[in-house]
């Protein structure tokens, strides 16, 4: 009997030796398959974010032509600028203004641009339109505001700024190839030359790009197309979603969470915002362009548009996360309160709320910023338009980020642009960094573990 | 086969033909009991008898269950504390509870104990509060203990500190009864004996219903011993004579099984 036991238990020890080698070599597979999925995970993030900086950062530089220019007196030959006569009035002289800004307007800026490169190299005799395919179209005209706005440069030798033009930029960054044959080439073969010639002079210098982050998108100069305008659009309908989806979001889902009754209206309500978060994203631009634009007759392109389908579009999102943060809440924080016989509304303002405002916050911050990086709903009320103004109000039209991204990314001049819209990205992908930190100090903050 | 309670004393609490649904299951299924003036009576069962849902419909803390209801009347002074015309804030107010698992707020100690006069209005100014705080505390014997630290979160304290906290925090209503279920089930023996002390002295000033896991608990602090079988009270009696000469089989057959 005794070792009738004993064999048995041998026989049972050798079994569970076997499945414990099993076991092993099963958490052991387990172990590596999941450090190879995130290995993975983290490998296509890197790659992403290698990619996306490693053109997107050089971009912030950009060919900028530093050289003096002689305001030659000869060449911006208008007359002193007016000045208000004692007994004048208010309107005629400002009509004289207008009139001396507009004699500015008809002054040849290219020939004093093309003088300036000139005065350079004295020996040479460079074409006029040579030099000029140098200069960003956008320039003459910043050269005619420095005037009219300070006349007294009038026949002084300034040392000035200006953008290179987008094709000289992508020469001298080396971003076309130069063994192409001329006919591919972008630039002609002499501004070619005259441009690495300045370059090598030290006159063209990559400096670090305020165009991009100060000036709106342009047509005609692609090298001072800039990101404000999208900046601020993109500004505008952050603000609206945070003043609309967060507290109609947040204020619904404890209404729905705390105090609504259960029955068949609150559990259809609660199917469909469920399914709601779940619409494709392009659905809610219909909706826009219909409701908002058709039926209320919003204008187009506006960012109170943008702003508001963006609302709707995160309002499901913010009011899951909100009720999922209420859920987490232990049920003995509400017996405590209840108990003691604080009402309802009480116990979540005083002990519920509090508890899940870390999570209700971070929530609702993410869904802003997913919010943020919507593209294809903006498409559909216009936001794709062209527009050359910073918006100065949420009415006005204007575009965003994810937009302008998208439009620079179509944009013909190809190599210019790839990388220009990379910096955009990196633009956008750093506003949205900056929201997510921001909720990471707010959970920080808040989250006072007792 | 309910003897009558102790005499001399008001009826405090009575339930009068309670039955309990959750959905359509009977949780309780007909209780009829009466908790005297300054009575500590205990509740004991197998589990999953009922006892906590049964001490629940007491203070109305079952409202808050979703399917949850309750059939009968619940009369504390003479009223119904079911009527349309109670506030449950008031009652609860009056008819406090301690849980089973310690709960402080994730406050700090003063908060806690301050945030039921505060709600309830029964402080004038901060001075006043800081008395209500101080008597609270002392009476559930956590002063001594606490004084240097009111700003510190109750959560910090030990197990057997934070029901005390609990237990401190419920008095500073000033309710009539105050209800336990199983107190001391998350606690160790120090601080089971502390509670039990406490609740002899609270029992001058309170009626106190507890549920309890504890045979012998029951026998050292309770003057009645309520005996729950499968949604029903089968026997309530002189704590005494039910550990000594239960009436009903089933209640000999728990206590016995229980002690071995
Ligand atoms: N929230 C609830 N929902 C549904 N059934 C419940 C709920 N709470 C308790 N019950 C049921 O009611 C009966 C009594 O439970 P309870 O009052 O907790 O017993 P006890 O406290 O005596 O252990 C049990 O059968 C239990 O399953
Ligand atoms: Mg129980």
């Amino acid at each position: 009997m005794e070792s009738h036991t004993l064999s048995t238990q041998d026989v049972l020890h050798e079994r569970m030796a076997k499945k414990l080698k099993q076991r092993h070599r099963r958490e052991r597979l387990f172990k590596f398959a999941g450090l190879l999925a995130t290995c993975l995970g983290l490998a296509f993030v890197a790659f992403l974010f290698i990619s996306i900086l490693s053109r997107g950062i050089p971009a912030f530089w950009q060919s900028t032509i530093s050289i003096p220019v002689y305001i030659d007196p000869e060449l911006v030959a208008v007359e002193a600028p007016p000045e208000r006569e004692p007994q004048e009035s208010q309107a005629a002289f400002k009509a004289r203004q207008d009139a001396w800004r507009n004699g500015l307007m008809r002054v040849s800026w290219n020939a004093v641009l093309a003088a300036a490169v000139a005065d350079l190299y004295p020996q040479e005799d460079f074409a006029v339109r040579d030099v000029l395919a140098l200069f960003t179209s956008a320039e003459r005209h910043r050269l005619r505001d420095l005037v009219a706005q300070d006349p007294s440069v009038i026949g002084s030798t300034l040392t000035l700024n200006f953008l290179a033009h987008a094709n000289v930029d992508v020469w001298l960054r080396g971003n076309i190839s130069r063994d192409l044959p001329d006919a591919q080439q972008q630039l002609p073969p002499k501004v070619r030359a005259l441009a690495d010639r300045m370059a090598a002079d030290g006159y063209i210098q990559q400096r670090f790009s305020k165009a991009l982050f100060l000036n709106t998108d342009s047509r005609s100069s692609a090298a001072s197309a800039g990101l404000s305008g999208a900046f601020m659009g993109s500004l505008f309908m952050m603000l609206i979603v945070l003043l609309l989806a967060v507290p109609v979001g947040v204020a619904s889902a404890i209404y729905l969470e705390e105090f609504a009754p259960e029955n068949t209206w609150t559990n259809v309500v609660e199917v469909n915002i469920n399914n709601l978060a779940a619409v494709p994203s392009i659905v809610f631009g219909l909706l826009g362009a219909a409701l908002l634009i058709g039926w209320f007759k919003l204008p187009l392109s506006a960012p109170l548009v943008g702003g508001l389908v963006l609302s709707l579009m995160a309002l499901p999102t913010v009011i899951i996360a909100t009720r999922s943060a209420l859920q987490a809440v232990p049920s003995s924080v509400r017996d405590a309160a209840l108990g003691i016989g604080a009402s309802k509304v009480q116990m979540v303002f005083h002990h519920v709320l509090p508890l899940a405002l870390p999570g209700v916050l971070t929530g609702a911050i993410l869904a802003v910023a997913q919010s943020l990086g919507e593209t294809a709903p903006l498409l559909l009320i216009g936001m794709n338009a062209f527009v050359a103004n910073v918006p100065s109000t949420p009415m006005d039209q204007a575009t965003a980020l994810p937009v302008q991204i998208f439009l620079w990314q179509g944009n013909e001049l190809r190599n210019f642009f790839e990388a220009r819209t990379a910096a955009a990205i990196v633009v956008l992908l750093a506003m949205m960094l900056g929201l997510n930190l921001f909720a990471v100090w707010l959970r920080k903050r808040l989250e006072k573990r007792w | 086969m309910q003897k009558a309670p102790q005499q001399g004393r008001d009826v405090k609490l009575s339930a009068r033909g309670v039955k309990v649904f959750y959905d359509d299951t009977a949780a309780i299924k007909g209780i009829d009991l009466e908790l005297m003036d300054k009575e500590v009576v205990a509740f004991i069962g197998p589990s999953g008898c009922g006892k906590s849902t049964f001490l629940r419909t007491l203070n109305r803390m079952n409202d808050t269950i979703k399917g949850c209801r309750v059939e009968g009347e619940v009369l504390l002074d003479g009223e119904d504390i079911y009527a349309p015309s109670v506030d449950v804030v008031m009652l609860r107010a009056r008819v406090g509870m301690v849980f089973q698992k310690p709960n402080p707020f994730p406050k700090s100690i003063y908060e806690n104990v301050a945030y039921g006069p505060k709600i309830h209005g029964l402080a004038r100014g901060r001075g006043d509060l800081d008395d209500i705080v101080e008597q609270s505390l002392r009476r559930a014997g956590l002063w001594d203990e606490v004084k240097d630290r009111l700003n510190q979160p109750g959560t910090g304290l030990s197990g057997g500190q934070q029901q005390r906290l609990c237990i401190a925090r419920a008095i500073a209503v000033s309710p009539e009864v105050i209800l336990m279920d199983e107190p001391c089930s998350a606690l160790d023996p120090i601080a089971t004996t502390k509670i039990e002390e406490l609740i002899a002295e609270l029992s001058s000033q309170f009626t106190i219903a507890i549920v309890t896991h504890s045979m012998q608990q029951a026998a050292r602090v309770s003057d009645r011993t309520a005996y729950f079988h499968l949604g029903e009270v089968i026997e309530v009696n002189a704590t005494e004579q039910v550990f000594t000469q239960p009436e009903n089989p089933l209640t000999e057959a728990y206590i016995t099984g229980r002690f071995g």
